[in-house]
């Protein structure tokens, strides 16, 4: 790993601004171009980076297998209990405008805790993704390069 | 007045880097080895991209989006170079060296042989290149120039 001195140092400069912008993309949504999605490949990217450079095993100190297989089921679970409090409170399914004193204001919350909730499932399922990829056994010792 | 020049200025710096952009994919597609490809890909990232988005910012005037596409220049200036770096050094230390490189004067870690072809190791070539030359015959040094 001694020759990838440049790369430890481009990654320690560039994993937090890509979780910032993660974090923008994810809360600007409404408002602009983004959104869960989005949001969700931005945020897990930032960590499959320190993953790829830092190396697999301090990745899973961060995030262990089961905190990951869980966001995803977290994500959904937001997502559809935003529909059942919706339901709750006397709406339809993911009708958001019972959750305000005005519809609109009521859609902006909705909005939010269901991008909240993409956002969460997408990044649970890219590192699932990558930990599946990358936990394989490699045909190359990391030397042979 | 002022407006006229910017605009001059910016669309300068668009056809400037729309050329470094064609000449880097030509070069990408047209030269001979890895090494020189990755320089023709590593035009495009910086010289291509970096006039175009300055272009942009010239047009943006002092907005918003000028302040994004300066991020924008940044990181791609961050970024580009690492990524270059991050394949020239792959493919350094599995061994593949330029195609005309005679004496591997720089090298810490020796060629390995490629699968599959002969094997061009340091030593066996550094051995032949100086039996070249002191037989000093200008024709034998061609032709293993030519083959490593």
């Amino acid at each position: 790993m001694d020759h990838h001195l440049i790369l430890r140092v481009i990654t320690k400069i560039l994993v937090a601004p890509i979780l910032l912008y993660g974090l923008y993309v994810q809360f600007h949504g409404d408002f602009g171009p983004g959104g869960g999605f989005q949001a969700g490949v931005i945020f897990a990217v930032g960590f499959i980076l320190f993953g790829i450079v830092f190396g697999l095993r301090r990745l899973r100190r961060i995030f262990p297998d089961y905190v990951v297989h869980q966001l995803v089921a977290l994500g959904v679970l937001l997502f559809a209990g935003t529909g059942i409090v919706n339901m709750a409170l006397g709406g339809n399914f993911l009708d958001y405008n019972v959750l305000g004193e005005k519809g609109y204001q009521g859609q902006h919350w909705g909005i939010i805790a269901v991008e909240l909730g993409v956002g969460v499932t997408v990044f649970g399922v890219m590192m699932a993704i990558f930990y599946s990829f990358a936990g394989r056994p490699p045909s190359l010792d990391d030397k042979e390069w | 007045m002022i407006s006229v020049l910017v605009d001059i200025l910016s669309w300068t710096s668009f056809i400037v880097g729309g050329f470094f952009l064609f000449v880097g994919s030509l070069g990408m597609v047209r030269l001979v080895d890895f090494w020189a490809r990755l320089h023709a890909a590593s035009i495009i990232d910086s010289a291509g991209v970096g006039l175009i988005l300055l272009g942009m910012m010239l047009q943006g005037g002092v907005s918003l989006v000028t302040a994004k596409l300066a991020l924008i220049v940044l990181f791609l200036f961050i970024t580009g170079p690492t990524a270059s770096h991050a394949v020239a050094n792959a493919a350094f230390m599995s061994g593949s060296r330029p195609h005309d490189m005679v004496e591997d004067v720089t090298a810490t870690v020796p060629p390995k042989p490629n699968k599959g072809k002969p094997n061009k190791g340091k030593p066996k070539k550094a051995k032949a290149a100086s039996s070249a030359k002191s037989s000093n015959t200008a024709k034998a040094s061609k032709t293993i120039r030519k083959k490593t």
